[in-house]
């Protein structure tokens, strides 16, 4: 059975990874290369890294920068942010990253995607459209004018997967750093008309924001940023609290908490005074890969 | 340190250095080449593959690997493991964007995932695979053991009997394929975590009993 995705969006601004709050604050988290190896460990489905201020920087997409982020990176890596010539991708994909994120080509220029899909193969591509809710409607957002796009978002949606995208990355601007959860509604909406995959992101705080997600709509993966960055473990933990009701999530790391409970705020409880009376110590084999 | 050294082939759409970084953190000896010179001097190759068929296909002729890939597996009979596309190049031809001649080393066809309203196509994501026969690189994975793929299209075999793994997606997929020293898959090892490490090491380690 095919599971449901937990992934890890990694904002990076400069050398440094980020928290993004509304799209227009910024908080400092440290080196990109070490969260990813740390996501990696707690069992990540998939991590996307974006060079939020390639645009206004000129920021030059670098071999080594790649390499780097891709060293210990044994699950899917998608780079975005400033990708703008298939030579950017040919290098993206040379040098350790599996897909590329695409999001200004998303609203000026779809035949680059069509361009790409023909060379790559259309599942290289994750098209990244930022949407935001405005007087109770949405509307498609560019975040380099901060100004809403003329094009409405079905047709939107609709154009970039003829293009030849392989999966959509909605991110609801709105809910953006605001932990109230997912936009449900917006994502069962577009993943009943989505042919391809669909990621969610935007508003996660607590694995119950995930559940919901998950339980509500067709969506393939639930993407969180910010959360994963708020303690030790926290994709174990959430993966954990996912586990317990729904089937299609992959729990493969050597550790797990199946005998924690969890807070309002997503934090782990101790176990209660019952089950640690009776836990034992248990040898647990080192795994040999 | 491991001795064996493996070639990973390079023929310019494939993500050659996900595949070394795993290889190297098991401790083997990687080069990534296109040339027959250091090609020969491996123990094992892989053909990895990200990127349209006939791109990869056309890459491969380009660069004169065909030949050298010829000589290296049939000649001198190395082991090798394509992944994704790297596997579907071994099929007798593919139907990715009009028709098109692979390698034909297992006959068989590249054919679309058939698109169904719950089974949206790419197939993202980790699935499980049912292993359809023993094989030594499988020998400590089982059929709960979640494999990365990431693909449109997948290689039917003409002889049921190459296939090693299969994955459930609206119908059954191939996920792997064998037919003595060379084998592929349709997953990604590089980007599956321990149990893609794990398919490698064994993969490689099974190159005692052709030696």
């Amino acid at each position: 059975m095919l599971k449901k995705r937990i992934i890890a969006t990694i904002p990076v601004i400069g050398n440094t990874a980020v928290q993004s709050i509304g799209f227009k604050k910024y908080l400092p988290l440290g080196k990109p290369d070490i969260a990813i190896e740390f996501l990696n460990q707690w069992g990540v489905d998939e991590i996307v890294v974006l060079q939020i201020d390639a645009r206004k920087h000129e920021h030059q997409i670098s071999a080594k920068q790649i390499q780097q982020l891709a060293s210990k990176c044994f699950v899917p890596l998608t780079y975005g942010g400033g990708v703008k010539t298939i030579d950017d991708v040919h290098l993206i994909i040379h040098n350790g990253a599996d897909k590329v994120s695409l999001n200004q080509p998303v609203l000026h220029q779809p035949e680059f995607i069509t361009e790409i899909a023909y060379q790559y193969g259309n599942q290289c591509i994750v098209a990244s459209i930022d949407i935001i809710k405005i007087d109770n409607s949405w509307k498609v957002f560019d975040y380099v004018t901060q100004k809403v796009h003329p094009i409405d978002f079905i047709p939107l949606i609709q154009q970039t997967i003829n293009a030849g995208a392989g999966e959509l990355l909605i991110n609801a601007v709105h809910k953006d750093g605001k932990y109230t959860g997912y936009d449900i509604e917006l994502m069962q909406k577009i993943s009943e008309l989505a042919t391809i995959p669909v990621l969610a992101a935007g508003g996660a705080k607590h694995p119950e924001h995930m559940l919901e997600l998950l339980k509500n709509t067709k969506v393939s993966a639930a993407v969180a940023g910010n959360y994963f960055h708020f303690y030790e473990h926290s994709v174990t933990i959430a993966k954990k609290h996912l586990s317990n009701t729904l089937n299609e999530i992959r729990t493969e790391t050597s550790f797990n908490y199946h005998l924690n409970q969890l807070d309002n705020d997503g934090r782990l409880l101790k176990k209660s005074d019952e089950i640690l009376e009776h836990l034992l110590y248990t040898k647990i084999e080192k795994e040999i890969i | 340190m491991n001795k064996l050294k493996i070639g990973i082939v390079d023929y310019g759409v494939g993500n050659t250095l996900s595949v070394a970084n795993a290889l190297q953190f098991l401790q083997y000896k990687v080069i990534i080449s296109n040339k027959q010179i250091q090609l020969n001097t491996c123990d094992v190759l892989i053909l990895p593959g990200v990127g349209a068929f006939q791109t990869a296909m056309e890459n491969l002729v380009k660069v004169g690997l065909e030949e050298v890939l010829l000589n290296e597996v049939f000649e001198r009979k190395k082991p090798i493991l394509g992944i994704c596309v790297g596997m579907q190049l071994m099929a007798t031809h593919s139907l990715e964007n009009g028709k098109h001649k692979g390698l034909n080393w297992i006959p068989g066809t590249v054919i679309p995932i058939e698109s169904k309203p719950a089974f949206p196509v790419p197939h993202v994501g980790w699935n499980t695979i049912d292993i359809k026969q023993a094989h030594e690189a499988f020998k400590r994975l089982n059929n709960d053991s979640h494999f990365y793929f990431d693909h449109s299209y997948y290689y039917q075999p003409i002889n049921p009997e190459h296939i090693i793994a299969t994955v459930e997606y609206g119908s059954s997929i191939t996920a792997a394929i064998q037919k003595n020293h060379i084998m592929g898959v349709q997953f990604h090892p590089e980007k599956s975590q321990v149990n893609g490490l794990k398919l490698f090491k064994d993969f490689i380690q099974q190159l005692k009993q052709y030696a």
